[in-house]
C-alpha cells in the first residue's frame, strides 16, 4: 500500500520569536525550523505501518526552499520519496487552499491512507487534513491516537481523543484520512545509514499546472482568510515577577505564598 | 429587517448543551450586534425536540433550527456535514460559529470545504475594523495573537470556532425565538463515514487529581525523564501531586493519567505550581481555575505569566532545588 504523509516545517516552539517591524508576521531569517510536532508522529505512524505491511512512504511539504530539509529527514527516517510543492504559488495559503493543493498532490501519487498531524504549532487550524479530506471525498478522523489496519487493509481501527481523556474507538473504511495526535506512537530517531540513504531516494518538485490547479486556487491567491498582523497577548494583570538570584526569588515567593496568598 | 444571519451551532450529547454551547449563542450575539444580523440557533441530534424547545423559550435568538434524526443522535462527522451544508447552502447564513471543541473542529472545516466557507478555528476574541470583521486567535503556541479577516471576494459564509471562555455565558441575552425544522431528509440514505465501536479511557490507570490542594506540574521544560528529580522534591516538601503538561506525557516523562488540560484533567487546586510549561490554551483550560498559580519559566514572555498570580523567570533547575530548600526552611 502506497501511504501518504503531510509534514509542515514550522519554526522550533523553543526559538525567540520576533516580530517584524511591519507587525505582519515573524523574522524567518535566522530562525531554526523542524517537522512539526504531530506531523513527526504522523510520519513514525506512517513508516512503521509500511514496514510492517511491506507497503511504503510518499511525503509530501508545501513550503519554501529550506523546506526541502525537513523531507530529506523524513526520507531519512524511512519514507521512500518525497514531493515537494515549493512554487511560489502554493505558499502562504489557508486551510481551504494549502488541503486543495494538499489532496490534489495526494491524488496523482494514488495513495490510499493519508497520515497528517492534528495541528500545526505556528498557525495552529487543526483543519489542513479535514479540508483534504473532504476534497477526496474520503472519511478522516482528527486527533488520532491509535491507528491499525483491519480487514487485510480494507478498514482501519482508530482510537480518537475526546475531551476530558477519553477516547473513542472507531472503524473506517479505507482510503481515509487520519490526523494524528502527538504522543500516539514514539518517534524514531534517524540512523546515520538512513540520513545516507536519504541522499539517494527521489525528491521531486511538482507545480501548480502538474497537479491540474489553477494558480489562483492556491496559497495566499486561494485563500480565503488572510493574516493581518502578529502581537503579543495583552497579559491581562500578568504575574508579580519576583526578583533575585533563585535563592533570594524562591524565599521571596515563599514569604508571599504565605502571607499573602495564604497557600501554605 | 436585517437579512444577514449569524448561526451558532451548538453542541449537546443526549440533550444536555455541552458547556462552550452557551458561550457560542453569546459570543453569535455579540457578532450580530457588531454587523447587525439576526442570531440563529442550530441544534442537530435525534428527538431534540424538549431542548429545541427550551432554548427557544429562554434566548434572545430568532430561530432555533433543528435538525432531528436517527442518524445525528451520536456525533459523526459524515452526518453532521450532510445535515447542515444544505442547510447554509440554502439559507446562506453570513456567519456560522461552533464551540472550539474537538467534535466541531473535526467536522467544521470539511463543511466549510463543501459549502465554499472560510475557515477560522479557535478565535479568542473579534472586533469590527474598517468595516470588517477582525478575528483574534492564538499562533505559535500562544506565543502570539494574530489577527485574521476574510478576504472581501470571499462570497460564502464564514465558519468559525470560538474559544472556551472567549465569550462568557454570563452574556447571554434572554428572550425567545421560535423553533423551525431543517430538511434532513437526505440522511435517510446516507452511507456512514464511521462504525463508532465504544469510549474508553486514554488513562491505564486514573489518578483523580481533581482533590489535590497542590500541584506541581512539569513541562517540556525540564528537559527529560532523568530531569524530574527536581520536580518530585519540591512535590514531595511541599506534599503536593505531580502532574504535567501534554509533552511531558507524549514523551513518556510520566503516565498519561497525570496530564493536564483539553485532553486531560482539570483541576483547581489551591496553589498551582508550572515548572517549565508554556502556557498554550489547551493546557490553561485544564488549571486556570486554580486559586493561586505560580509559573517558573526562562522566557520571560511566556504566555503561562498572564494567567500567574506569581512568577520566578530563570532556569527551573535553579529555581526549584531552591524553592524545595526555602519550603523546607520556611515549614522547619
Ligand atoms: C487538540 C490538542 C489537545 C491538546 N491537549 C493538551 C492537554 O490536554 N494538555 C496540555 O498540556 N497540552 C495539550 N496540547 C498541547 C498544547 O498545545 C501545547 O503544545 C503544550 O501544552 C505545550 O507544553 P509545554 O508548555 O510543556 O511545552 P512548550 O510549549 O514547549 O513550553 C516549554 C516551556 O519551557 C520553558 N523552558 C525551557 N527550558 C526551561 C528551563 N530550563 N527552565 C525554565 N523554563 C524552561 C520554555 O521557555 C517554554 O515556555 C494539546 C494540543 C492539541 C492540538
Ligand atoms: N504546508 C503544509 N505542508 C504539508 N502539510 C501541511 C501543511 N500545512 C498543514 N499541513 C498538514 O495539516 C496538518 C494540520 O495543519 P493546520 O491545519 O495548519 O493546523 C499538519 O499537521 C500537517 O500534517
Amino acid at each position: 500500500m502506497r501511504i501518504a504523509v503531510c509534514i509542515k516545517q514550522v519554526p522550533d516552539t523553543e526559538a525567540r520569536l520576533r516580530v517584524r517591524a511591519d507587525g505582519s508576521w515573524i523574522e524567518e531569517d535566522d530562525l531554526p525550523f523542524v517537522i512539526n510536532e504531530s506531523d513527526e508522529y504522523a510520519l513514525e505512524e506512517g513508516i512503521a505501518l509500511a514496514e510492517k505491511t511491506g507497503g511504503e512512504v510518499v511525503v509530501f511539504t508545501i513550503g519554501p526552499a529550506r523546506a526541502a530539509e525537513a523531507l530529506r529527514k523524513a526520507l531519512a527516517l524511512g519514507a521512500a520519496r518525497a514531493v515537494h510543492l515549493a512554487d511560489a504559488a502554493f505558499l502562504r495559503g489557508d486551510a481551504i487552499s494549502t488541503g486543495r493543493a494538499l489532496a490534489a498532490a495526494v491524488a496523482r501519487e494514488e495513495c490510499k491512507l493519508v497520515f497528517t498531524g492534528s495541528q500545526s504549532d505556528d498557525v495552529g487550524y487543526g483543519a489542513t487534513g479535514s479540508v483534504l479530506a473532504g476534497v477526496l471525498g474520503w472519511p478522516h478522523a482528527w486527533l488520532v491516537m491509535g491507528f491499525s489496519l483491519e480487514e487485510g487493509g480494507a478498514s482501519c481501527r482508530v482510537v480518537r481523543e475526546m475531551e476530558s481523556g477519553k477516547n473513542e474507538l472507531l472503524r473506517i473504511t479505507l482510503p481515509a484520512v487520519i490526523e494524528v495526535q502527538a504522543g500516539i506512537n514514539h518517534p524514531r530517531y534517524a540512523s546515520l545509514k538512513g540520513i545516507m540513504a536519504a541522499k539517494k531516494k527521489p525528491l521531486a518538485e511538482v507545480s501548480p499546472s502538474e497537479l491540474g490547479l489553477d494558480p489562483n486556487a492556491l496559497g495566499a491567491a486561494g485563500a480565503l482568510v488572510e493574516l493581518v498582523g502578529v502581537k503579543s497577548p495583552s497579559s491581562g494583570g500578568g504575574a508579580q515577577i519576583l526578583p533575585g538570584d533563585p535563592a533570594a526569588a524562591a524565599k521571596a515567593l515563599v514569604e508571599k505564598l504565605r502571607n499573602e496568598a495564604r497557600v501554605l | 429587517m436585517a437579512t444577514r444571519r449569524v448561526w451558532a451551532v451548538l453542541q449537546q450529547r443526549d440533550g444536555e448543551l455541552h458547556r462552550q454551547s452557551r458561550e457560542t449563542i453569546a459570543a453569535a450575539q455579540e457578532l450580530a450586534a457588531l454587523v447587525d444580523a439576526s442570531v440563529d440557533a442550530v441544534v442537530l441530534g435525534a428527538a431534540v425536540a424538549p431542548l429545541a424547545e427550551k432554548l427557544a423559550a429562554e434566548t434572545a435568538v430568532e430561530r432555533v433550527l433543528v435538525a432531528d434524526h436517527a442518524r445525528l443522535g451520536t456525533y459523526t462527522p459524515g452526518a453532521y456535514v450532510a445535515a447542515l451544508a444544505p442547510a447554509i447552502r440554502e439559507q446562506a447564513p453570513a456567519y456560522v460559529l461552533f464551540p472550539h471543541t474537538y467534535q466541531s473542529v473535526e467536522y467544521f472545516p470539511r463543511l466549510a470545504q463543501q459549502v465554499d466557507g472560510a475557515i477560522v478555528p479557535a478565535v479568542a476574541s473579534f472586533r469590527l475594523a474598517d468595516g470588517a470583521v477582525l478575528w483574534t486567535r492564538p499562533v505559535l503556541g500562544g506565543k502570539l495573537q494574530a489577527d485574521v479577516r476574510v478576504k472581501a471576494t470571499s462570497a460564502g459564509p464564514v465558519l468559525a470556532s470560538i474559544q472556551p471562555g472567549a465569550v462568557s455565558a454570563d452574556r447571554l441575552k434572554k428572550g425567545s425565538g421560535v423553533v423551525e425544522p431543517l430538511g434532513v431528509a437526505a440522511l435517510d440514505t446516507l452511507a456512514p463515514d464511521r462504525e463508532i465501536l465504544g469510549v474508553e479511557s486514554a488513562a491505564k490507570e486514573e489518578v483523580d487529581l481533581s482533590k489535590a490542594e497542590i500541584i506541581v506540574a512539569a513541562g517540556r521544560g525540564v528537559g527529560g525523564a532523568d530531569k524530574m528529580g527536581v520536580i518530585e522534591e519540591l512535590a514531595k516538601a511541599l506534599g503536593a501531586e505531580i502532574a504535567a503538561s501534554r509533552p511531558v506525557i507524549d514523551n513518556g516523562w510520566l503516565p498519561r493519567d497525570r496530564q493536564i488540560g483539553s485532553s486531560g484533567q482539570t483541576v483547581a487546586p489551591k496553589l498551582y505550581i508550572a515548572a517549565g510549561i508554556s502556557g498554550a490554551i489547551q493546557h490553561l483550560v485544564g488549571m486556570k481555575g486554580s486559586s493561586t498559580i505560580v509559573a517558573i519559566n526562562k522566557d520571560p514572555n511566556a504566555p503561562i505569566f498572564a494567567v500567574a498570580r506569581y512568577g520566578i523567570v530563570g532556569d527551573l533547575h535553579e529555581v526549584l532545588p531552591a524553592l524545595t530548600a526555602a519550603v523546607k526552611e520556611a515549614k522547619g
